[in-house]
Order: structure tokens, then C-alpha cells, then sequence
């Protein structure tokens, strides 16, 4: 008997089976729909955090080294100890800068966190960055409006600043930030750029959509002391082939600039992108893996549910089993067929669960999490219900396929 | 030619620790378009013999040689295939799928003999007019009479044109007249040319058959052919 026509009756028998017992069929997918659900909603999740992160982190640079006080991305560094660690000053900075060769770009950046009005509109809690006109040199920003600060507004301290398209949102809704005159904790600073929507989600606070970015003086004249501020050191190298090199030079630089006798640990760290990616594929390494593991055993719990329902419909079934294998259905015949009713059932949950995980994921990205059910999800979510299908229905329908024809005709 | 060739077969049972000779030793021949009706009390054995004749079952012991092939040292799945092909079964308790309608129902053995779309409708439509259920092809068994109901099942038995039809107490579930009528159907495919089996414990049901084998014990007591003899209906009896 051909293959397809026994696959193609089967699943028009395993139809009717699961049509005449709807409800038990439905109660019976509930655990793959929920499982089915949060496997392509954990994966689309992660896929979006991924793709936001990596957005993110590319607004850092590739060829970009950052010497701070802080380790930024490396845990094996105490916290105590960095805490210890001597603040940058702006001195060493300017020792830095003089000394250094190889960097494209250099600049100073230390911030600070405030409140920002424009009329009777305000933001709250806003990182205010102190740099000078360096700086975005040492970055891939593009500019809305305006442009950045000079040479002359940074040296002389003047009181102007650029800020993030999400800051712009708030305070301008209707465009027309250039030349206004915003009040950064209380003290005027005129605008003369707004920055292009960078579109990064993970890094929070440190988005340069919702930063705000003065000349540095101003950060030590208004928003504190500059005898306890840190200064990071933005450096950024010709191109990513340069980076070690850079980094090589800076390392040695910074040890002069500071003082460090041979034996002595470096007190500065000089941060960069791949740090990011390192600490970010150790952590969501690990939420990955709980995530699996979790949603897994939902699925395992939604499988084995198909096959105890398999099983009871296996021996009530066994006079049905019977009446068939009496007038010619052979072992694999009533095999397919069971196989084929589990993996039916299964698949129909799974598509349930997909309809379940796109509603869940348009309720998700309401709240600017970036989460997109795609191709791809809708074939995780087949391949699983197929396979569990397959797998669950497998022992019941061999128990089923192994029945005697005769003992299963006198079954009542 | 004969179509059933059946020697010195047994059937033995172990149960706990004692043998039980279901079939002691039996042997005997059905040939083409013979009526047989096979009679014996319960324990006799007549059930297994039934079942070993219809293939759903293999003797312990002796050879059964059905239409030349060796069908006791057969497989399942060999054993699936000659029934399908080969052996049309009627049911005391009909045996039909509930959830299926009547055309399904007789559909089913052409669906395992692999026919397909409109080939197997039709046959299947055919099979369900001989037995004068054409109004009732889409019925569930459920919307169906008794008599309907075995009609069904011998339209399904008939429906791959099989070498024997074996009824296994085909009116023990019906009322006297409509048992009557199963039997006069009976007849019809009999006199069509085809060779049936009939399990009974009713005399005046064996008596439709042109020859009974009469069991005890799981051995043959008696084997004899009836000829056209005058068949008395229930109400004359009495």
C-alpha cells in the first residue's frame, strides 16, 4: 500500500476521532498550548533583547576604549576595591591626551543626573554628560538639528547643550528645540542640537536618546566638586584592527599618568565593547538556559498529558481497535493512525499557542519591549508540537498496534 | 478446489498450570460456495475454531492451508492482509464504528486493501444497495435498526468481494423476524455463488446451511451435508 494514501486515511481517521471527542481533545492541548506559548514567546523575547542589545552596544563603537575609575562589564574586580581606586581627574586627562599617538579622538566625559524644564514640561532623573568638543568624534552620533558644541563653547564653559531625541520628544513635542533656552537643574543652557533617535533599549539610563550632553566645565562649576567627580576618558582608535594597540599604548600611558610602580595593579580600567558582549552572553546565557529549562517542562508536562489522554483513549477505544484490525488494518496501519491523532492534537494546540504568544507578545510590546513573532517562531512552534506529538502518541499506539484481534473484539 | 484445508489442528490454552485443549484435533475441508454451519455448545470450541478460521487467531498445533497458503505459520500483519482480502466477518454485536456512518463503515476494508477516492465510494455504495440500505448510506449505526445495523456489517463483508463470509451468531442480537430476514440474506448471497461460514447455537438457524459441523469438546462429532430439506419458518414451529 502506498504511503502517502496510508498517511492521507490516516489523518482523515485521526480528524474524525479527535471531532468527536472535541472537548477532551481541547482539555488534552491545554498543556501544549502553554507550552507551545512560552517557548515562542521566551524565544522571540530573547531574539528581540538581542537585537535591542546589539543596537545598543553598536551606539558604543567597536573601535571605542573607555578609562575609567569602574570596571564597566568585568565582575572579577571588586567593588570595593574600584571604589578605592583613585578618582580621574581632568589633570590626567590632559596628561593622556598629550601623550597619547595613536588615538583618532580623545575627550573627557563625567556626569551627572537632573532634572530638565522647558516651560511648564520637565523630565526627571536625566543623565547629564559633561564632554568637550571632542567627543563626538569619539562616537558614531548623527544629528536631527544642529550640531554639536565648538571648540571655543566647550573651552570657555559656555552654557549650551545637545540633547537625545526621547528628551526632545518631552519637552518639544511640536520640534523647535534649537535655540530654546532649557533649564538643567535650575541653570539655563541654550540648545544647539538634538541628536538622531539611536533606538536602543537595554542600556536604560545610558541611552544617548535620553542623555544630555554639556561642556564639562559646567558639570564641575554647577553640578558638583570636581575633587571627587570621576572623568572617564572616551579613546577611540583609527579603526578595530588598531584597538589592542590603542589599548597597549593606553595601558602603558595611564600607568605614568598615575603613578603605578611596576609591581603595582593597574587602578583604572579601560572598558570596550566586546566587554559588553562578554558580560551580556554570560547572562543571558544563563536566563536562556532557566528559560529553556522552564519552558521545557511545560512542554514535557503538555506531552505527557497527550499521552495518558492517549492511553484512556487507547482502551476505550480497544473494541474500535479491535473491529479494525479484524477486517485488515495492520500494525503500523493502527500505529500511524494513533501517532497521527497525537501529532494532530498537538499540532492544533501548538498553533493555539502561537495565536496565544502573538496576542501575548503585541500585549508585550505596549510596553516598549521589543518582541516580534516571526517566521521562524511559527516553525519552532510546529516542529515542537509535531515532534512532542510524535513522541507522546508513540507508546499508546504501540500498545494500541500489539493488540490482540481477538481479545480486543471481546473487549466491552 | 478447496478454499479452506484444515488438518489435525489444536488449540491449547495454558492456564496457570493446566492445559486446556480448546481445539483437540479438527480436521476438515470447505470448498467454493459451500453453506456451512458450524454448531456445538458452549465450551465446544466453536468460537475458536471460528477465530482460527478467520484468521484472527493460529491453531498450536496442525496446518491450515487457506486457498494454497499456509496461513498457521503466518504473521500479524500476513494474517491483517488475508482477512482483509480474503474473509468477510459478520458479529453477533455487529461491530461497527460508531462515529462512522454507514458508507464509512463499509468503506473501511477497501480503505486498508489500499482503494482509493471514487473507486472505493462506489463499491462501497454498491455493496450497501445489495443489502437494500441505499437511503440509509450516510446513518450512523446509532440512527439505524438492529436488522439495518447487520446489514451494514454483511454489506462491509461482502463490499472486497471475499472468499468466505464467516457470521459468528449473525442473529443473536435480533429479534426472531429480523433474524429471519438476516438469514434470508444470507441465502441471496449464498445462491450468488459465495461460501459462508455460519457460528450458531440455533438449530433452526443452522438449518439455512446446506452442511453442519457439529463440535464437543474441541473435536468434530459430527459433519453431515443437509439437502434440500424443507426449511420450517419460527411461527410454524412453534
Amino acid at each position: 500500500m502506498n504511503f502517502l494514501f496510508e498517511l492521507k486515511e490516516g489523518l482523515i481517521i485521526s480528524l474524525k476521532a479527535i471531532r468527536a471527542n472535541k472537548g477532551r481533545s481541547v482539555l488534552t492541548t491545554l498543556g501544549i498550548i502553554i507550552g507551545v506559548a512560552s517557548v515562542v514567546l521566551m524565544s522571540t523575547a530573547i531574539k528581540g533583547i538581542d537585537q535591542s542589545f546589539q543596537e545598543g552596544v553598536a551606539s558604543l563603537g567597536s573601535d571605542n576604549l573607555y578609562i575609567d575609575k569602574w570596571e564597566w562589564f568585568n565582575n572579577d574586580v571588586k567593588w570595593w576595591e574600584m571604589r578605592n581606586r583613585k578618582n580621574l581627574t581632568m589633570e590626567d586627562f590632559e596628561k593622556f591626551k598629550e601623550l597619547a599617538k595613536l588615538p583618532i579622538a580623545i575627550s573627557p566625559s563625567s556626569g551627572s543626573n537632573r532634572t530638565i524644564k522647558f516651560g511648564e514640561r520637565s523630565v526627571q532623573y536625566i543623565n547629564i554628560s559633561g564632554t568637550d568638543h571632542n567627543y563626538i568624534n569619539t562616537t558614531n552620533l548623527t544629528f536631527n538639528e544642529g550640531r554639536f558644541f565648538t571648540e571655543l563653547e566647550s573651552n570657555s564653559g559656555r552654557a549650551v547643550a545637545v540633547i537625545g531625541s526621547e528628551i526632545e520628544k518631552k519637552l518639544f513635542p511640536h520640534g523647535g528645540a534649537i535655540r530654546q533656552s532649557i533649564k538643567i537643574g535650575g541653570i539655563k543652557f541654550k540648545v544647539v542640537g538634538v541628536l538622531e533617535e539611536q533606538g536602543s533599549f537595554i542600556m536604560g539610563n545610558w541611552n544617548p536618546d535620553n542623555l544630555v550632553y554639556i561642556p564639562i566645565s559646567n558639570i564641575f562649576k554647577y553640578f558638583g566638586s570636581r575633587h571627587w567627580r570621576t572623568v572617564t576618558i572616551n579613546v577611540r582608535a583609527p579603526n578595530s584592527l588598531m584597538v589592542e594597540a590603542v589599548k597597549e599604548e593606553a595601558t602603558g600611558i595611564m600607568r605614568r599618568v598615575r603613578g603605578l610602580k611596576y609591581d603595582e595593579k593597574n587602578n583604572f580600567a579601560i572598558n570596550q565593547q566586546q566587554g559588553a558582549f562578554d558580560l551580556y552572553n554570560e547572562q543571558v546565557g544563563v536566563i536562556q538556559i532557566a528559560g529553556f529549562l522552564i519552558t521545557g517542562l511545560a512542554l514535557f508536562v503538555g506531552a505527557i498529558g497527550i499521552m495518558n489522554i492517549m492511553f484512556v483513549s487507547v482502551k476505550e477505544r480497544t473494541k474500535e481497535i479491535g473491529i479494525r484490525k479484524a477486517i485488515g488494518a495492520k500494525k503500523r496501519t493502527i500505529l500511524g493512525q494513533f501517532i497521527s491523532e497525537a501529532a494532530i492534537i498537538c499540532l492544533i494546540g501548538g498553533l493555539i499557542g502561537l495565536g496565544v504568544a502573538i496576542i501575548g507578545s503585541m500585549i508585550i510590546a505596549q510596553f516598549d519591549f521589543p518582541v516580534t513573532v516571526d517566521a521562524d517562531a511559527v516553525i519552532l512552534a510546529v516542529t515542537i508540537s509535531l515532534i512532542t506529538g510524535v513522541l507522546s502518541g508513540f507508546a499508546p499506539a504501540y500498545t494500541a498496534s500489539k493488540l490482540d484481534p481477538v481479545d480486543a473484539l471481546r473487549y466491552e | 478446489m478447496n478454499i479452506i484445508n484444515i488438518e489435525h489442528i489444536a488449540k491449547i490454552y495454558q492456564v496457570g498450570s493446566e492445559e486446556v485443549h480448546a481445539l483437540a484435533d479438527v480436521s476438515l475441508d470447505i470448498g467454493k460456495n459451500e453453506y456451512v454451519a458450524i454448531m456445538g455448545p458452549s465450551g465446544s470450541g466453536k468460537s475458536t475454531l471460528m477465530n482460527i478460521l478467520g484468521c484472527l487467531d493460529t491453531p498450536t498445533k496442525g496446518l491450515y492451508d487457506f486457498k494454497g497458503e499456509n496461513v498457521s505459520q503466518m504473521n500479524d500483519d500476513e494474517l491483517a492482509s488475508i482477512r482483509n482480502r480474503e474473509i468477510g466477518f459478520v458479529f453477533q454485536t455487529f461491530n461497527l464504528l460508531a462515529r462512522s456512518d454507514a458508507l464509512h463503515n463499509v468503506e473501511l476494508p477497501l480503505i486498508y486493501a489500499g482503494v482509493s477516492g471514487a473507486e472505493r465510494k462506489e463499491r462501497a455504495e454498491a455493496a450497501l444497495e445489495n443489502v437494500g440500505l441505499a437511503d440509509r448510506m450516510r446513518h450512523k449505526p446509532n440512527e439505524l435498526s438492529g436488522g439495518q445495523r447487520q446489514r451494514v456489517a454483511v454489506a462491509r463483508a461482502l463490499v472486497t468481494d471475499p472468499a468466505i463470509i464467516l457470521a459468528d451468531e449473525p442473529t443473536g442480537n435480533l429479534d426472531t423476524k429480523t433474524g429471519e430476514d438476516i438469514m434470508a440474506l444470507f441465502n441471496e448471497i449464498y445462491n450468488a455463488g459465495n461460501t459462508i461460514i455460519l457460528v450458531t447455537h440455533e438449530e433452526y438457524i443452522a438449518e439455512h446451511a446446506k452442511r453442519i459441523i457439529r463440535l464437543r469438546d474441541g473435536l468434530i462429532e459430527k459433519d453431515e451435508i443437509v439437502r434440500d430439506r424443507y426449511i420450517p419458518t419460527q411461527t410454524e414451529s412453534i
